[in-house]
């Protein structure tokens, strides 16, 4: 945490503990930049992305929140990176080439969602099946689905 | 579309669609394979013929309702599923749970380790050709699910784990049916691993097959027996202990070769680990006391509590009817799932149901190294690399 900071104070937006866990709210523009940072330095080593999802705030601004889960297996300490995206313009770059395992994360993201990950390599449908209409997780979207 | 070269010139690749109905995916994984002649150059794997939505629906019910819900997600590791789920309800509204149920979650959820490792290893070995495993695996997991039907009620969607402790106190006897099958089972193993450990053909069917490095293995966000079976000692019982296992003692078993004969000895050492687990948890466990926590408003109070106390009959009414409310927040909750890390990651919003619930699971993200392990090896050896992952599709679905 202190170490991002004096990396770079402008990528720390907001800091959130809550139960134990620390969230580090990051500009969207920063995204990659932090990631490469993050997983590399040594004495970080946040090599293991354990999960990656989002959450929709509709009708709240800004909509989306990406939750990034991170792991470091040297320094067994977790780490919750957030990306708050807005609801007219749901794009991110993609961390894909920092977490390879990030690829089906995103495509899930994307499928259900519908926020877009620049830059990755395969951006399709994953769970539903490729003519869906509409995004299952939002919150405009109903329970039963449209008839 | 790549070429291949052949004896009468260049040629496109064949590719072959397999599954989603195919016995050896387990369920219904389709894998679009491009072969050149029986060499696979290229394994797409096609998911999503399971999804049922389960995240979405856990959105429009309350915390409680949900339990029922994960039982469906692995249904090889039922308890597991409802463990990861009540752990993290229980760090949203910060509660503690008495350490008789903790001592009983950790018994339970070790026979599902060691009931789902059984049923990989029969279906593994059914695979490759080996019959006589199969029966004998199930043979003894049956066993298993008889107990779980005694104290839960039910064999495989149990939903016995509950926000707060467990559904009912468990019924007499059930240690010493415990025991009865514990004691039997090192030796059953042993059986296992006299079919299998040196058998020839198992052994030219999983060695070097389904290679992964640590390196690629981390990259892939791989884990569990995975992940182990590459040499990288993770295991969130002893990184991250949760329900009390920094109380118990046994090892991560961990190998180095990282191919499907590793993944093999990792989780047949796992079960005897388990089973190591399983009888500290019995010496443990006291015969006598809470197996829920006692928090009005948010645990139900006993059904004597309600019968005869006007408060316990108002708590008994709001939290079946409307629930409980946690603070607004989020956590994520992982724990070790016979699989790998399977997460919980819960979003509350200060209303009695969840926001979003996201269940990190781990054949999902296991099947992502799928291509990894089966590209530029035959055809047959990619039946090996499916069945190694050992995937359940509920789980990479949901």
């Amino acid at each position: 945490m202190q170490a991002l900071r004096n990396w770079d104070p402008q990528v720390v937006a907001e800091v959130i503990d809550f139960r134990g866990e620390t969230t580090v709210v990051v500009p969207r523009q920063h995204l990659v930049r932090v990631s490469e940072y993050l997983a590399g330095q040594p004495g970080l080593l946040f090599s293991f992305l354990s999960d990656l999802t989002a959450v929709d705030r509709f009708p709240l601004e800004p909509r989306f929140e990406l939750n990034y889960q991170l792991l470091s297996l040297d320094r067994k300490e977790r780490l919750r990176l957030r990306v708050r995206l807005p609801g007219a313009e749901p794009v991110v770059a993609s961390v894909s080439p920092v977490w390879p395992t990030a690829n089906w994360h995103e495509r899930e993201t994307f499928d259900l969602f519908g926020i877009r990950f620049e830059g990755h390599p395969d951006l399709t449908r994953i769970l539903m099946p490729d003519d869906w209409e509409g995004y299952p997780l939002r919150k405009d979207y109903p329970v039963e689905g449209y008839r | 579309m790549t070429t291949i070269e052949t004896a009468a010139g260049p040629a496109e690749p064949m590719v072959l669609n397999m599954g989603p109905q195919h016995p050896s995916t387990h369920g219904v994984l389709r894998v679009i394979l491009e072969l050149d002649g029986e060499t696979v150059l290229k394994a797409k794997p096609v998911i999503g013929y399971l999804h049922t939505g389960i995240e979405k629906s856990c959105e429009s019910k309350t915390y409680s309702q949900c339990i029922t819900l994960t039982d469906r997600i692995d249904y090889l590791a039922p308890l597991s599923n409802n463990l990861a789920f009540c752990l993290a309800a229980e760090k949203l509204i910060s509660i503690e749970v008495p350490k008789r149920a903790q001592y009983i979650r950790v018994l339970l959820t070790e026979l599902t380790r060691v009931a789902s490792h059984l049923v990989w290893l029969g279906t593994h070995a059914i695979d490759l050709g080996a019959m006589s495993v199969f029966l004998y695996c199930f043979r003894e997991r049956e066993e298993i699910l008889k107990i779980f039907e005694y104290v839960a009620g039910q064999r495989m969607m149990t939903s016995y784990f509950r926000i707060g402790g467990l559904a009912l106190e468990p019924p007499p006897g059930w240690i010493e049916r415990v025991k009865r099958v514990i004691d039997l089972m090192p030796g059953h193993i042993d059986q296992y691993e006299q079919l299998l450990t040196e058998n020839r053909i198992w052994i030219a069917r999983t060695k070097g097959i389904g290679y992964l490095s640590a390196k690629d293995a981390i990259a892939m966000g791989v884990s569990g027996p995975l992940l182990r079976a590459s040499g990288v000692p993770y295991d969130i019982r002893k990184v991250f202990p949760y329900s009390s296992y920094d109380e118990f003692e046994f090892e991560i078993k961990t190998a180095t070769e990282g191919d499907s004969y590793a993944r093999y000895q990792v989780r047949v050492a796992e079960m005897r680990e388990s089973l190591k687990i399983i009888r500290q948890a019995i010496d443990k466990i006291p015969p006598e006391g809470p197996f829920r926590a006692d928090v009005p408003g948010i645990i139900p109070p006993s059904r004597e509590e309600m019968k005869t106390s006007i408060e316990g009959l108002i708590y008994h009414f709001k939290i079946f009817t409307e629930g409980f409310a946690p603070p607004p927040g989020e956590v994520y909750q992982a724990i070790e799932s016979p699989r790998g890390e399977l997460g919980v990651f819960m979003a509350s919003d200060g209303s009695p149901k969840p926001y979003r619930v996201k269940f990190r699971t781990p054949s999902f993200v296991n099947l992502q190294s799928l291509p990894k392990l089966c590209e530029g090896r035959l055809i047959a050896d990619a039946v090996t690399c499916i069945g190694t992952t050992d995937i359940v599709l509920g789980e990479v679905d949901r």
